[in-house]
């Protein structure tokens, strides 16, 4: 359990975090999502001791982290993969993480197996791929069996094999009861990972719900409907007051839950070939929420007005 | 879930063209691009301006302490010796870093997509670096030159005018040395090590060779050719030893083969 | 177009890249897929003249890199963001790319502003995030308005916002008529990216094909079937019409279940026959992840695992299910078609 109250951090004028309070509970995968420069780093530093709250307060497990006894054993933190000294082996960097916490050095086999680095575990982080660098920190997080697993980015730089192993991992993490918090910019991949998520935006709660609600409360949603029957279901549907968009062979309903569409159909023996509750995806639904507080905005793809204008300068200059 | 995919039957997109004409590139472009390259990284003003400072502050201080006799049989420009000594390895490491920086940040990469004509990169590098250590240097002795001139005040009988022209050469061919042994070699440090064995072991080694009667030779030609000795030559103006006519061709000569060899090594490198 | 003929790489003993023949059309998106260590990088080195082949040879546009007259203008790449010196700012780092092939400057500021990096063009490139860094490299291979265009993981470092924008603008790039070959480890955003396929894996060619014959011939897709949960013994009753249909039916989590070997009017028509009133009846296509999984597996390189005995058994025969796919109540499709048996491939790895 990680709990936020009214955190705040200040750097001069600029406010990264504002008046931050949410927790995050244990037994589930919960996302923590935001655009760049919305405060997640600092807010996970700050979960961590690593930096201090202007105002506000966070504590893990009750406790500030700096209180924690054996803080490897209650919090396991991915932040920066590339955070370990690159001239140390694999399995010098976790023994001395092992020993100043005071676990015992077959831990560190066991950890360096889990994340399948045991063949390279005497060789130089510094020679590490970005997607090896990143298992070494999952390894170091791992290390102390921690009731608390806090991960940025963590997929960066692995392969499919890879994304689909940590993806599986922080959802078995979470089932054996622990509390996993994870940052990640990648919407589909979050869709398939997290159960509840904690949106910010410019250092501000937007969000803190589940998935699932959050989804539903920030798209459309609609039922679909193939149906061969269709005049015939369209005037069932209008008697009983429900809008059909049609697009093609297919029947948009709004406002309406599949289970009704069914009974519906049911009673008036019509046949269906399709009764499909759609929903937007998890990355339409943050784009919605999160439209205002994006920092660098890019154009929308090259416009041809943009072009022309190239083609005149080229023959000016 | 996924876009539709485009049927492999389907008529094939017609596929796009550019509205804007597309030119053949020259050596030209690869000159402005280096430009470019080389006067917007902080390593050059640094270097250049330890160079500069070294050659011109030294230079002035030497001139002052230099007795007015001197200058009777030496160009006003001796004093620009002392701090060529040590500036040359400014131009020296300029010349590594023009190269090496790229391979060490990988800029090298961009760089062959962009151009994979890679002759036409390693010639603009060198033409550009040469071209801007040619007019740094022959600024700083020249300033030195006038400095002599103006605070001496004796006549002279030796023209100062050609050692700005050689001192410069030999600097310059010695950071155009450095750039090729730099792109063979791709690493900062080594390369430069590299040329500071190049520097300096030539004027240290003989005293040890000396003793055997064998490498005799081989340490008469090491004194005779090596940069300190060059210089001196070029700067003291005693017509008896030659005014370092034969050093600057010896190195111009060793500067093509590394040169050479550059563009060799890196015709079909991997990078 | 991109096309690859026999292309291999050997680094001493080591083959990275074996007898790799594909073709990279125009007017579409094409996805480079592969774990890591399978060859993709170097191939795509070799595409850019940066390494030179041991056998075979790849063309653009029909020149082999290092011929083409003006590269910028003909291939557009984005290989890796951190390729840039650190202490030149963005603005002069992009001029001196444009004016090796003749680009005016003003074209610099102009694709600055296209990937919205304007404001920071006078920065030195050394303070970047990763992010920005990534929008430079996409700028830097959009200055010569080329035909091609290559991109080594361009959503690395990208907040959701910049991951939209990149994938917008490579579906705007190919549907202006330009060739778009883009390599990820990111299958569910190269779902949404890409339509045609190449995956290779140990440096050979596993698949060339769209997206949706790769998914079809890879796994199989399913129905979600939902039944009424407020009377008892509906969803038996339609498991046992279903399976007496010739359908599999395997039980999901919330109630529903999972229905294979049938299409959906069938499944429709033996509820009604069956007297089950139908609450979801939705369609699902595999995901090209588990497609992808499906097809690479053995060929990984590091596989993690809880496994202690890592390493010492060996290597999961083709087909082998491995444990990668421990949601409850889903097993794969009946038969996996692999490399070996594919008979869609159009290329065939030897």
């Amino acid at each position: 359990m990680i709990s936020l109250e009214g955190l705040t951090k200040r750097y001069g004028e600029k406010v990264a975090v504002n008046d931050l309070t949410f927790e995050v509970r244990p037994g589930i995968v919960t996302g923590f999502l935001g655009p760049n420069g919305a405060g997640k780093s600092t807010t996970m530093r700050m979960i961590l001791g690593l930096d201090h709250p202007t105002s506000g307060d966070v504590r893990v497990e009750g406790r500030h982290y700096a209180q924690l006894r054996d803080p490897l054993k209650s919090i396991g933190a991915l932040l920066d993969a590339t955070a370990n000294h690159g001239g140390r082996s694999a399995y010098h960097h976790l023994l001395c993480l092992a020993q100043s916490n005071g676990l015992p050095e077959r831990r560190v086999h066991e950890v360096l197996d889990i994340v399948g680095l045991t063949t390279v575990a005497k060789k130089k982080a510094k020679g590490f791929s970005m997607g090896m660098g990143q298992r070494l920190g999952i390894a170091a997080a791992l290390l102390g069996d921690p009731r608390i697993l806090m991960f940025d980015e963590p997929v960066n730089g692995l392969d499919p094999e890879g994304i689909h192993w940590i993806r599986t991992l922080m959802q078995r993490l979470a089932a054996e009861g622990r509390t996993v918090f994870v940052s990640s910019h990648l919407m589909s991949e979050m869709a398939l990972t997290a159960e509840h998520l904690i949106v910010i935006g410019q250092g501000r709660l937007l969000a803190d719900m589940s998935m699932a609600d959050f989804i539903r409360q920030n798209s459309r949603s609609y039922v679909r409907v193939r149906t061969p029957d269709r005049e015939r279901f369209l005037d069932v549907l209008r008697s009983a007051g429900i809008t059909a968009m049609e697009t093609g062979d297919v029947l948009e309903l709004d406002g309406v839950a599949a289970e009704q569409v069914g009974e519906l159909a049911a009673r008036h023996a019509l046949v269906l070939h399709e009764l499909s509750p759609q929903q937007a995806s998890l990355e339409e639904a943050f784009m919605r929420l999160t439209a205002e507080s994006v920092e660098y905005h890019a154009h929308s793809g090259p416009a041809a007005d943009e072009q022309a204008s190239w083609g005149a300068g080229w023959k000016k200059g | 879930m996924t876009t539709q995919p485009i049927p492999s039957q389907a008529p094939r997109t017609p596929s796009y063209v550019s509205p804007i004409p597309i030119s053949r590139t020259h050596l030209g472009h690869a000159l402005a691009s280096e430009w470019t390259k080389i006067r917007s990284v902080r390593s050059t003003l640094w270097t250049l301006g330890v160079f500069l400072a070294l050659v011109v502050l030294l230079g002035c201080m030497m001139a002052g302490l230099i007795g007015a006799d001197t200058y009777l049989n030496t160009p006003y420009t001796m004093p620009a010796f002392f701090g060529l000594l040590l500036g040359q390895m400014c131009l020296v490491s300029l010349g590594v870093l023009v190269v090496s920086s790229e391979y060490g940040t990988g800029m090298i990469r961009t760089t062959f997509t962009a151009s994979p004509q890679r002759h036409r990169v390693l010639a603009a590098k060198i033409l550009v670096f040469f071209a801007v250590a040619f007019v740094t240097a022959a600024v700083a002795i020249a300033a030195v030159g006038l400095y002599a001139q103006i605070t001496v005040g004796a006549r002279t009988n030796a023209n100062w005018l050609p050692t700005v022209f050689t001192g410069a050469l030999y600097v310059s061919l010695m950071g155009v040395l450095a750039l090729a042994v730099g792109s063979m070699m791709r690493h900062s440090a080594g390369a430069i090590t590299t040329m500071l064995g190049v520097l300096l072991v030539p004027a240290i080694l003989p005293a040890f060779l000396l003793f055997n009667d064998g490498l005799a030779d081989v340490a008469q030609v090491m004194s005779d050719y090596n940069a300190i000795n060059a210089l001196s030559l070029i700067f003291e103006g005693d017509r008896s030893t030659g005014t370092g006519g034969a050093q600057i061709a010896f190195l111009a000569t060793l500067t093509v083969l590394a040169c050479a060899g550059a563009f060799g090594v890196q015709a079909n490198r991997d990078v | 177009m991109i096309e690859a003929v026999g292309l291999t790489k050997r680094y001493g003993d080591k083959t990275a890249v074996d007898d790799l023949s594909f073709q990279v059309r125009p007017g579409m998106v094409t996805g480079f897929l592969g774990p890591n260590g399978s060859g993709k990088s170097t191939t795509m080195r070799m595409v850019l003249g940066l390494d030179t082949p041991t056998a075979g040879h790849v063309t653009v546009n029909g020149y082999p890199y290092r011929r083409l007259p003006n590269a910028p203008r003909h291939v557009g790449a984005l290989l890796d963001a951190k390729a840039v010196h650190g202490g030149r700012d963005a603005y002069r780092h992009l001029l001196s790319i444009a004016q090796l092939s003749g680009i005016p400057a003003h074209r610099v500021d102009d694709v600055l502003q296209l990937v919205g990096l304007s404001e920071v063009a006078g920065r030195r490139t050394k303070g970047f995030s990763l992010g920005m860094g990534q929008r430079l490299g996409i700028a830097a291979a959009l200055l010569g308005d080329p035909q091609v265009l290559l991109f080594d993981e361009p959503v690395n470092g990208l907040d959701p916002e910049g991951i939209l924008w990149v994938r917008n603008l490579m579906k705007s790039l190919a549907a202006e008529g330009r060739t778009v070959f883009v390599s990820s480890h990111l299958m569910s955003e190269m779902a949404l990216t890409a339509d045609h396929l190449v995956v290779i894996a140990r440096g050979r060619l596993l698949a060339d094909m769209s997206v949706r014959e790769f998914i079809a011939a890879n796994s199989a897709g399913f129905a979600r079937v939902r039944v009424p949960d407020t009377d008892e013994g509906q969803r038996e009753k339609l498991t046992a019409a279903l399976t007496a249909a010739g359908a599999q039916v395997l039980p999901e989590q919330d109630g529903a279940v999972r229905v294979t070997g049938l299409p959906l009017p069938r499944i429709s028509d033996v509820a009604h026959e069956a007297g089950v009133r139908l609450w979801e009846l939705s369609p699902h296509h595999a995901s090209l992840e588990e497609a992808y999984m499906r097809l690479t597996q053995g060929m990984v390189d590091y596989r993690s695992t809880a496994d202690p005995q890592i390493g010492m058994r060996p290597e999961p025969a083709p087909g082998r299910e491995d444990g990668w796919d421990d949601e409850p109540g889903w097993s794969p499709p009946q038969q996996p078609v692999h490399a070996s048996d594919r008979p869609t491939l159009t290329e065939d790895a030897r």
